[in-house]
């Protein structure tokens, strides 16, 4: 999806925040503005959307099995998916950061979300079932000192399969044994990045826990690093 | 723990944490003040817990603060303004909070 002048046509009548500074001010009368300039200032806008959305999946496509057009025009899509939502809740800028850091936020996201969504539709790996084997390695262990960990880790997943719920259960088998990202995750489970994220931390505090009951580790959890 | 150092870490809960929806609420004011070499750690310690835990967060303010990183390097043009015409950038703001 490419954008075109003209696809914003709402315009909303917006109050500038006091103290804002100059550049971020005319910003946001430009988007607010009459048409001619409102559209120069999105043009604007847009440009420097699909100027940071190309750096970012730049920046990130060496760790993602997505290249050349494909990473491209993910890019211009999560720059006018940007633009749309900025300009759609342009009211909520609070100025409590330059209106540039704002926008780029969003578009930030959006490449996230994108990714995200490529993985979903194209899984490098199932997003259930799992290999236990796989559980040592994704923590470090040694093959070579198996004797020292097996107990541990028969341990933890005694832990997993006696202590978490069913949907914790299958959130950690996804992201630790299958290395699924949790935005993938999120969407697989019609979920959100902040669900997901906050059944992962219940079940660690709760692995952690059950560890300690046992002796296998210390019991410092919850502490602050 | 002891001989685990990467069971511990990922076994390990900060109370401070603010969890993703509040961390992606606030990353623009907090990835500014990191950018700007102010004590951001002091004032958003949640933040800081989050983003040391949540990989995706985490991806996402380096995402943002590179891009902020780059634009010192090169500032964006201003609103309706061709490159090359724009305003200073203008140091950022300390956040009303």
């Amino acid at each position: 999806m490419r954008w075109r002048a003209g696809d914003h046509t709402v315009q909303k009548a917006l109050i500038v925040p006091a103290g804002l500074d100059a550049e971020s001010a005319e910003w946001l009368r430009a988007l607010a503005g009459p048409g001619p300039r409102r559209d120069a200032a999105l043009a604007r806008l847009h440009e420097m959307l699909v100027r940071i959305a190309r750096a970012e999946t730049a920046r990130r496509g060496p760790r993602l099995a997505i290249t050349g057009p494909e990473l491209d025009d993910l890019a211009y899509q999560a720059a006018a998916d940007a633009l749309m939502a900025i300009t759609g809740k342009i009211g909520q800028f609070r100025g409590e950061s330059r209106f540039t850091t704002w926008a780029y936020k969003f578009v930030i996201f959006e490449v996230s979300a994108k990714i995200g969504r490529h993985f979903w539709r194209h899984p490098a790996v199932p997003l259930d079932g799992g290999d236990w084997d796989r559980l040592p390695g994704w923590f470090g262990a040694d093959p070579a000192q198996q004797a020292e960990w097996a107990d541990l880790f028969a341990a933890l997943r005694r832990a997993v399969d006696s202590e978490l719920t069913p949907r914790q259960r299958e959130v950690f088998v996804a992201i630790v044994l299958n290395d699924v990202p949790l935005d993938t995750l999120a969407l697989h489970l019609g979920s959100s990045r902040n669900a997901i994220y906050k059944m992962m931390f219940d079940a660690r505090r709760k692995l952690r826990a059950a560890l300690a009951a046992n002796g296998y580790i210390s019991d410092d959890s919850s502490r602050g690093s | 723990m002891n001989g685990w150092p990467a069971l511990d870490r990922f076994l390990r809960t900060d109370p401070r944490d603010v969890g993703c929806a509040e961390a992606m609420k606030l990353l623009h004011i907090y990835a500014e003040l990191v950018a700007a070499g102010e004590p951001a750690e002091q004032r958003y310690p949640g933040i800081v817990a989050h983003l040391h835990a949540c990989g995706p967060c985490g991806e996402d303010f380096e995402g943002l603060l590179a891009a902020l990183r780059d634009e010192a390097h090169g500032p964006p043009p201003a609103a309706g303004r061709p490159r090359g015409q724009a305003a200073s950038i203008s140091a950022p703001r300390s956040p009303q909070r």
